[in-house]
């Protein structure tokens, strides 16, 4: 079976600015997969693209086989993607908004609202769930962005720094909550915490001016005692090296 | 009121429902219904709505009584206050859609409704429609009006609901156009401004001044300007006629500026 995210040559160019330059991977089912690379070098740009959201230039991308220009709405419909600084409207309730994701997904009656209630759960949003979103603190934002992607349980995950603006409580369960839906889905995250590669990620591509320069397991990555900070300076810091 | 808006939306739901052509089965327009009702809560849960209906029915009413003269023509009909509304909404229409899509950039939430699994353009139709069933709102609270007119004499009541039935076409042409310019800019003061030019171009297209300079100089564009003329198509509709043509005129017209919509939107949304 091929896998559930399919990347070939991906291309972005914006006039004679390449943000993304031929990027290739796969994602299969129980990876996740930590979308590294300093700001600027690609990793929104590519997520979009996979998102349906921004037509990529050349190359092609298809989530559980559906091409996601040809036939974005298939695609859309196995994607949870959680869009970078985790967008919401503001005058809506946490409730309000996720029903309304849930409607447009297709869910109604019993069954929207016992969705609505799960991913509410999972992201801990119980306390607030009749609060206007626009007086939420940023963590709890986040973490509504974070429950609209996982509410129809989507094969395929694709989180924008899910965890930027969370304490260090969140983070952890934020964390957690991904390695539990870690075996039956295929996850993409990008992130600047190093750590995060670490703690949740069975591999990891480092993206630099628009190019994959890495792409390994995290374990591969810390070489001859270096840390995977000093790797991810000497890759992504100008001197380029050939890597697995 | 929260419950109110709700069985509206309901209603308008159900309404496109079984309008709406039977394109993937069950629920063709589904997602531009959904679309529609947060749009429309949207606005009430904003002051937007507030101020924009206290405003045109202020306007609308003064207006009526005094340049329209409403007591002093002595007849018992409508056409005042009619006379006045395409104009009025010359310049309200474009303050509701100049955030339509300028307002989901801002919050980067066009990212979000965009990579859900509904096709763009029944984002494009639910936006507009809950925009329409707005104005449809404001028009309907003018009912005093008609009251009014009832109470002193015997007016044609199916004039005045031909002419209702025009306001409504006419705050839909301008609100097609609305929405389109929103979509290619991200600056609101462009997008209002932008509207009202190309709202104005359409209105004032079958005025006499326009017409008679264009048949002294080029008498063909004389009549292409007043068939493209949105007030010259309203006329009609104030003294009592539905013609088809006129009503292919709105669709078309309507149809052909949410087209332009989606595709600019396409082609912008990005940026």
């Amino acid at each position: 079976m091929a896998a559930l995210i399919e990347i070939e040559k991906l291309t972005k160019r914006f006039g004679a600015f390449t943000a993304v330059d031929e990027v290739s991977f796969t994602v299969d089912r129980g990876e996740v997969l930590g979308f590294l690379g300093p700001n600027g070098a690609g990793k929104s740009t590519t997520m979009r693209m996979l998102a349906g959201f921004m037509p990529p230039t050349a190359g092609t991308a298809r989530i559980c086989g559906a091409d996601v220009v040809e036939n974005g709405v298939e695609a859309k419909r196995s994607l949870g993607f959680l869009p970078e600084g985790a967008p919401t409207y503001p005058e809506m309730s946490v409730t309000g908004f996720l029903r309304f994701t849930a409607s447009i997904r297709g869910f109604s009656g019993s069954e929207r609202d016992d969705r609505v209630a799960l991913a509410m759960a999972q992201t801990q949003l119980e306390g607030v769930r009749l609060q206007p979103i626009e007086t939420l603190s940023k963590g709890f934002k986040r973490r509504v962005g974070l429950a609209q992607a996982l509410l129809h349980d989507p094969p395929v995950l694709v989180l924008d720094e899910p965890t930027d603006g969370l304490d260090p409580n969140q983070k952890h369960e934020v964390r957690e909550l991904i390695q539990r839906m870690a075996p039956t889905k295929a996850i993409v995250i990008s992130t600047h915490i190093l750590e995060e590669v670490d703690a949740v990620c069975t591999r990891a591509i480092i993206i630099a001016r628009g190019k994959v320069i890495v792409d390994a397991p995290p374990r591969a990555l810390e070489v001859a005692g270096q840390s995977l900070e000093q790797v991810f300076r000497t890759l992504t810091l100008g001197k380029p090296q050939e890597h697995a | 009121m929260g419950g109110m808006i709700r069985r509206l939306g309901d209603l308008l739901a159900a309404g496109w429902l079984m309008w709406g052509p039977g394109k993937t089965g069950a629920l063709p327009w589904h997602g531009a219904c959904v679309v529609a009702k947060r749009e429309l809560a949207a606005y009430f849960a904003t002051p937007v709505a507030y101020v924009f209906i206290v405003i045109f029915l202020v306007l609308a009413g003064a207006l009526t009584f005094t340049l329209g003269g409403f007591f002093a023509r002595g007849q018992a009909d409508l056409m005042p206050f009619f006379s006045f509304v395409p104009w009025l909404f010359l310049f309200l229409v474009p303050a509701l859609t100049m955030r339509l899509w300028a307002e989901e950039r801002r919050h980067g939430t066009i990212e979000l409704l965009l990579t859900l699994p509904l096709p763009q353009w029944q984002a494009v139709a639910g936006k507009f429609l809950a925009a329409w069933a707005f104005c449809g709102i404001a028009l309907a609270l003018t009912f005093p009006l008609w009251i009014t007119v009832n109470v002193l004499g015997n007016p044609d009541n199916g004039v005045v609901l031909t002419g209702y039935v025009g306001c409504l076409l006419v705050a839909g042409a301008y609100l097609a156009v609305g929405a389109a310019v929103s979509a290619a800019t991200k600056n609101q003061v462009i997008a209002f401004v932008l509207a009202v030019a190309i709202c104005f171009v359409f209105a004032a297209a079958g005025s006499p001044v326009i017409t008679e300079f264009l048949s002294n100089r080029v008498p063909v564009m004389a009549e292409v300007a007043r068939g493209l003329s949105v007030a010259d198509r309203f006329g009609g509709f104030t003294r009592g006629v539905i013609a088809l043509r006129d009503l292919v005129y709105f669709g078309s017209f309507i149809g052909f500026w949410l087209f332009v919509n989606a595709v600019v939107l396409d082609l912008k949304k990005a940026d």
